[in-house]
C-alpha cells in the first residue's frame, strides 16, 4: 500500500495526462471511423476548456455542468464548422479543419476573455484521477456499443467508399456531421477536464502540433477499434518516462524514437500496433482490406 | 506614404521566400497528389545544413549555398526511398503518405535538435556584407534583393524547366495520370524521386534564404513557415506552379499590411487563415488552380 501511494505521488500528473490524451485520442477516433481525417480536435479541446474554465472561475458554475457546458459549446461548434467543411474530402478537410484551428488559437490570444497569451489562470483542481477514467469508461461502452449500431456501420460504410455508401442509400451528410459533432464533443468534455487538472490553460497547448500529436496517437495505437487510439494515447504519453527508465534522456532521442515507431507502424501494421494483439484471422482480413490495388 | 511603399516592398522579399517554399511544396503535391509534411524540416535542415558549412567548414556563403542546396535534394531522395515510395500501392495512400511524411518530419526535426541545439543560431556577421540603398525614402538591402533574385531565378528555372525539358515533361505526365505515363514507357518511380529531389533543394535553398533574411534560425523553423506554405498552395491552387509563386507575394504582403493596418502582429496569422478556410469552401481549386474535384 505504501509503494502505490509512493507510485501515484510520483506518476499521478502522468496517469492523469494519460487520461486526458486517451479521451482526446478517442475523440478523433469517432472521426476517423467516419473516414474523416480532422485536424480540429486540439482546437474544439480548446474550446471546451476555455468554456469551462471561464465559467467556473468567472460566473461560478458548478463543476460538472461546466463540462457539460465545454462539451456541448465544443459540439455546437463542430456541428456549425462541420456542415460546410464536410464537403471536402482527404487532405482537403485535413487543410480547412488546420485553418479553423489556428483560427481558434489566435483568437484565444487576441481575447481579453480568455486571458490573452499567458492564458486562462485560476482554475479550481476538481478533475479527479478516478473521475478521469471513469469518463474514458463511459466514453468507451459508448463507442463500443455505437460500432454495431446504424450510425457504426453507416461510419464504417463512408470510411471504405463515400461514394458507395451515397449509393446504397446512406445519408452521408448527415453520419460524417454526426460523427464530426460527437468528436467534438469528446474532444470539448477532455479540454474542459484538463482545463480543471492543471490551474492553468494556454493557446499553444491546443496548436497544430496537439492535432497532430491526437492524429499520431490514433494510428499508432489502430484507428479500425476504439481501444486502439487508448493503447496508442497511453503508450506515447508514458514513452517519455520509460525511456527515462531505461536510461534515454536527451530530448532529441526520445523524439527520434517517437517518429520512428511512427513510421514503422505506418510502414508495417497499417492498423496499428493493436493489431499485434488480435486474433490472426481478423488481422489477415483487415490487411486484405487496406492493400487494395492503388490507382488515383 | 513612404511606410506604406517600404512595407509593400518588404512584403515583396518575404513573400517571395514564401513562394520559393511553396513551389517545392506544390510540385510533390501537384504529382503525388500528396502532402509532403516533412517539407518543412527539409527547410530547416537546408538552413541549418548551409549555417554549419560557413561556420565550421569556413565556406562563402556562396560556396555553402549550392552545397546545402545539394543536400536538402538528398534529403528529399531518402524521404521518398524510405515514406513514400513504400506506400505508393497501397488504397490509402494520400493518408498513410501525409502519416509518414509526418514521422519522417519528426526524425529530421530531432536531428537537427540533436546538432544544433534548441536555441537559436544565426549566420556569423560578416557572411554577407549587405550595401545599403536608399530612394524615394525606401531602404533597401543589396541582400535582399539578392534574395529575391535568387528567389526568383530558382522559381523561373523550375517553370522553364518543367515546360521545356524532357524530364520535365515527364515529370507533368506523371502528374497527369501515372499508369499513362508507365505505359508510354516513362520511368515513373525515377520521375517521382527526381521531383522530391527538386522539392527538397527548393525548399532547402528556401531554407537558407529565409535564415539570412531574418538572421535567426532554430530546429522548429519550420513550424513557423509551415502553415503558411498550405495557405499559399491552397491559396494558388494545388499543385499549381505559377500561383504557389502568386500566392506566396501575395501572402507576404498581407502579412506586412495587416500589421501595418492594425499597428499590430497579434492578428497577422489571423488574416492568412482565415483567407485559406474560406478558399477552401468557396474556391477549392484556388485562383490559379485548374478546377477538379477535389479528391484526394
Amino acid at each position: 500500500m505504501v509503494h502505490l501511494t509512493y507510485f501515484f505521488a510520483v506518476y499521478g500528473s502522468l496517469i492523469n495526462f494519460i487520461g486526458i490524451n486517451v479521451l482526446l485520442a478517442l475523440s478523433l477516433y469517432v472521426t476517423l471511423s467516419a473516414g474523416q481525417l480532422s485536424l480540429g480536435n486540439a482546437a474544439f479541446a480548446g474550446i471546451g476548456g476555455y468554456t469551462a474554465g471561464i465559467l467556473t472561475t468567472q460566473f461560478g458554475v458548478p463543476y460538472l455542468l461546466s463540462l457539460l457546458a465545454g462539451a456541448l459549446m465544443a459540439a455546437i461548434v463542430g456541428f456549425l464548422l462541420g456542415m460546410p467543411v464536410l464537403r471536402l474530402r482527404g487532405v482537403f478537410l485535413a487543410m480547412a479543419t488546420l485553418s479553423f484551428g489556428e483560427v481558434v488559437r489566435i483568437a484565444a490570444i487576441n481575447l481579453k476573455i480568455t486571458g490573452g497569451a499567458e492564458g486562462l489562470l485560476g482554475m479550481p483542481a476538481y478533475t479527479k484521477t478516478w473521475f478521469i477514467y471513469l469518463v474514458i469508461a463511459v466514453v468507451g461502452y459508448f463507442l463500443s456499443r455505437l460500432r454495431y449500431s446504424r450510425a457504426g456501420w453507416s461510419f464504417e460504410s463512408i470510411r471504405e467508399d463515400e461514394t458507395a455508401a451515397s449509393a446504397m442509400g446512406i445519408n452521408t451528410i448527415y453520419y460524417k456531421t454526426l460523427a464530426f459533432t460527437i468528436g467534438a464533443f469528446i474532444a470539448g468534455l477532455a479540454g474542459a477536464m484538463y482545463a480543471h487538472l492543471n490551474y492553468i490553460i494556454t493557446p499553444g497547448e491546443f496548436g497544430f502540433s496537439a492535432a497532430v500529436n491526437l492524429l499520431i496517437y490514433c494510428i499508432v495505437g489502430g484507428s479500425r477499434v476504439w481501444y486502439g487510439p487508448v493503447f496508442g494515447a497511453a503508450l506515447l504519453t508514458a514513452l517519455p518516462e520509460i525511456l527515462r527508465g531505461i536510461g534515454v534522456t536527451a530530448g532529441p532521442i526520445r523524439m527520434f524514437v517517437n517518429g520512428l515507431i511512427l513510421l514503422i507502424v505506418i510502414l508495417f501494421l497499417p492498423n496499428g500496433l493493436i493489431s499485434l494483439f488480435q486474433r490472426r484471422r481478423k488481422v489477415a482480413v483487415s490487411v486484405l482490406a487496406g492493400a487494395g490495388i492503388g490507382d488515383n | 506614404m513612404n511606410l506604406f511603399l517600404q512595407q509593400l516592398v518588404n512584403g515583396l522579399f518575404i513573400g517571395s521566400v514564401y513562394g520559393l517554399f511553396a513551389v517545392g511544396y506544390t510540385l510533390v503535391f501537384g504529382v503525388l497528389d500528396i502532402l509532403n509534411l516533412a517539407h518543412p524540416a527539409v527547410f530547416t535542415l537546408g538552413g541549418l545544413t548551409a549555417l554549419w558549412l560557413v561556420e565550421t567548414a569556413g565556406l562563402t556563403i556562396f560556396q555553402a549555398f549550392p552545397i546545402a542546396v545539394l543536400i536538402a535534394g538528398l534529403l528529399g531522395l531518402l524521404l521518398d526511398r524510405v515514406a513514400f515510395a513504400p506506400l505508393r500501392h497501397r488504397a490509402d495512400t494520400y493518408f498513410s503518405g501525409l502519416i509518414s511524411s509526418i514521422a519522417m518530419a519528426i526524425m529530421f526535426e530531432s536531428v537537427a535538435l540533436g546538432v544544433f541545439g534548441a536555441h537559436t543560431v544565426r549566420f556569423p556577421a560578416n557572411t554577407v556584407t549587405p550595401t545599403i540603398w536608399r530612394f524615394a525614402g525606401i531602404t533597401v538591402t543589396s541582400l535582399q534583393v539578392e534574395i529575391v533574385l535568387v528567389a526568383f531565378l530558382l522559381m523561373v528555372g523550375l517553370t522553364q524547366f518543367l515546360k521545356h525539358s524532357r524530364t520535365g515533361k515527364a515529370i507533368r505526365a506523371v502528374a497527369e495520370n501515372e499508369r499513362m505515363a508507365r505505359l508510354l514507357g516513362i520511368h515513373v518511380d525515377r520521375i517521382i524521386a527526381f521531383t522530391f529531389f527538386i522539392s527538397s533543394a527548393l525548399g532547402g535553398a528556401a531554407g537558407i534564404l529565409f535564415g539570412l533574411y531574418f538572421d535567426a534560425m532554430s530546429p522548429d523553423m519550420g513550424r513557423s513557415i509551415e502553415l503558411k506554405g498550405l495557405a499559399v498552395i491552397v491559396l494558388g491552387g494545388m499543385g499549381s506552379i505559377p500561383g504557389a509563386i502568386a500566392g506566396g507575394l501575395a501572402f507576404g504582403l498581407s502579412e506586412v499590411l495587416t500589421v501595418a493596418i492594425t499597428g499590430t502582429s497579434n492578428l497577422r496569422d489571423a488574416v492568412a487563415f482565415a483567407v485559406l478556410f474560406a478558399i477552401l469552401l468557396l474556391r477549392p481549386s484556388g485562383i490559379l488552380g485548374r478546377s477538379r474535384m477535389r479528391e484526394a
